[in-house]
């Protein structure tokens, strides 16, 4: 079998390869007919789905982060596996449709739902699930959590098949995968966005899978720890990309200027936050005033800037 | 033996095993505190805490204010404010609860003879759409209650702790904080006084599943804590896994200049945690 060229399948691929990051947006929530997602190949051999930028949802399926495969001699790699098991299933129905090479591993890039709810959609497909070694222990505390949370808000139907599928091959520091003649960097992380952050790195296009730990359009999520997110991004800049695959946000991304906007939303939070730790103001009310003047700049943001600030606070008190 | 002794007597404990075991209940009630606040839960769960005591209406002795939405499921800022008279008499306690979390009872605080704590802060977590309550327990043994309704917090954000390894190599630390008084020039020997205590601790929920042995991972949290300034008591606490990771408490007081603050804490696995400051008058 041939290897994949770089091409636009699918219908709504085509739009992505003419058009511009505006239009991009506008198209990415488009599903194609026969339940497969719209992937875009953006390297040879690499493709990407871009989520909406949403709350999870009934109506959205839990498609809201980017997801992605990647394509070697011998097999298969996905990276994260969607919302649910329905968005999982129309990722590997767009697999398919690409390559009938085995899914050999599937690598979770953290711990939150939009990210692995679909990996019981893989349990058929053989594929080993790769992940951080802190995501089993942060699983174990939130996974219950989880699935009953997110039955209110995406329904009982579809959370009916998702299950809380745990790696069993845990990244330490760096590790390779090899996928035929293909080799991927996987790097787990120091606390960030989460305690589990990993990401993925394909040699031979040279992009770069972020995972959550870049955010683009959609206003990060703090779940970790502001201050090793900030720490790490001169890291994470470093890291040799052509482009990248951002959590949320469009597909592809500039790497590293894909990570400017997040850095200096981080920076505003963090100031804000430390002036109201001095000045004695308490949480509840330092948390309605920072990063206010980042709003404009960000999809979601009173949906999640309240959170980020209040996580901050509560870590940034022990300074 | 009353209920109320019970409760009493083994604390927290005996009301967060209840709450366990009847965690099914709390479920089901859920869904109608959802779509309507019918406080279902709280009628069933009431009897357990306070057995047939009468509770009146807070009637200002207490008020509570918190965010209508837990914009962050682990750290769900809670203020409480008590003003207290003559014909109520002073404040002996007040219990926190969170209706819907898997174990209600956050902390039963008890306060000091002369501590005169007019204002209490702490942060919770809140687990589902739920009203967080506080009943108030005035020196004539009546109880006072007051509450307010949370919304879940959306997305992700779940009431766990964010960074376990970091809460496992501090813990026990602790920090106090005071905050400058803004009546300069009063000359009085007691005056309320702001202070914040901190003290690391994951205060884990236990309520995690080993994914191997399939067996309930034990909780660790901090069950007691008292609060004194020199030989008096300001406050103390016995709490549950509904307060929030690194348990943090602000609260105004009747400071006397010159006498240190100490504190003495100690968690489910038996470690005892103490620290101790100093207190000038020059930062009263």
């Amino acid at each position: 079998m041939s290897q994949p060229t770089r091409r636009s399948v699918l219908k709504t691929g085509a739009l992505f390869a003419c058009c511009g990051m505006a239009h991009m947006r506008l198209a990415r929530a488009q599903m194609v007919e026969g339940g497969a997602l719209s992937v875009t190949e953006i390297a040879d051999g690499v493709f990407a789905f871009a989520g909406i930028p949403a709350m999870m949802l009934a109506r959205n399926q839990g498609r809201i982060c980017n997801l992605g495969f990647i394509v070697g001699s011998d097999a298969v790699a996905v990276i994260d596996s969607g919302g649910s098991v329905a968005e999982g299933k129309e990722l590997i129905a767009a697999i398919r449709a690409m390559t009938d090479k085995p899914i050999r591993y599937l690598i979770n890039t953290h711990m939150h739902p939009d990210h692995i709810f679909g990996n019981a959609a893989f349990a058929a497909t053989g594929a080993t699930v790769v992940g951080h070694h802190n995501l089993p222990r942060a699983l174990e505390a939130r996974g219950e959590f989880y699935l009953k949370s997110y039955r209110d808000s995406m329904g009982s139907a579809l959370m009916a098949d998702v299950r809380i599928v745990p790696p069993t091959q845990l990244v330490t520091g760096e590790q390779e995968l090899d996928l035929g003649g293909r080799k991927l960097k996987l790097i787990a992380w120091k606390p960030a966005h989460t305690d589990n952050d990993l990401t993925v790195l394909d040699e031979q296009s040279e992009t770069f899978f972020t995972g959550d730990l870049c955010f683009l359009g959609h206003l990060p999520t703090m779940d970790g720890s502001l201050r090793g997110w900030i720490a790490q991004l001169d890291t994470l800049k470093a890291i040799k990309a052509k482009r990248a695959v951002p959590g949320h946000g469009p597909v592809p991304a500039q790497w590293p200027q894909g990570l400017e906007p997040e850095e200096r939303y981080f920076d505003v939070l963090a100031r804000d936050i430390r002036k109201a730790i001095a000045d004695g103001v308490p949480i509840a009310k330092a948390v309605k005033t920072a990063a206010q003047s980042e709003q404009g700049n960000w999809q979601l943001f009173t949906e999640y800037n309240e959170r980020n600030a209040t996580a901050a606070f509560a870590e940034l008190e022990w300074e | 033996m009353t209920l109320r002794s019970t409760f009493r007597r083994n604390g927290v404990a005996a009301v967060v095993l209840l709450t366990m075991l009847g965690a099914t209940v709390s479920l089901g009630a859920q869904a109608q505190s959802a779509g309507g606040p019918e406080p279902a839960t709280w009628n069933s769960l009431k009897s357990d805490v306070f057995g047939q005591k009468t509770i009146e209406p807070a009637d200002g002795i207490i008020s509570i204010e918190a965010p209508k939405r837990a914009e962050d499921a682990a750290i769900v800022p809670v203020d409480l404010h008590f003003k207290t008279d003559a014909a109520t008499g002073r404040l002996k306690a007040v219990t926190l609860i969170v209706d819907e979390n898997p174990s209600p009872v956050a902390a039963v605080f008890q306060f000091g003879k002369d501590a005169g704590v007019t204002h209490l802060a702490t942060r919770l977590r809140v687990n589902a759409y739920s009203y967080v309550r506080a009943i108030a327990e005035t020196e004539d043994g009546k109880l006072h209650m007051t509450a307010t309704y949370v919304k879940a917090s959306g997305g992700c954000s779940a009431p766990a702790v964010k960074n376990p390894d970091e809460a496992q190599a501090t813990l026990g630390q602790m920090k106090l904080r005071v905050f400058p008084s803004n009546a300069p020039g009063t000359e009085s020997m007691t005056r309320a006084t702001e202070m914040q205590l901190m003290i690391r601790h994951p205060n884990n929920s236990g309520l995690q599943m080993d994914q191997v042995t399939r067996y309930y991972i034990p909780p660790h949290f901090i069950q007691g804590l008292t609060i004194s300034q020199g030989n008096r008591l300001i406050m103390s606490m016995e709490g549950g896994i509904s307060i929030s990771e690194d348990p943090n408490f602000r609260f105004e007081f009747n400071a006397k200049p010159d006498e240190d603050v100490k504190v003495d804490a100690s968690d489910t696995k038996g470690k005892k945690f103490q620290d101790e400051w100093p207190i000038q008058s020059s930062t009263l």
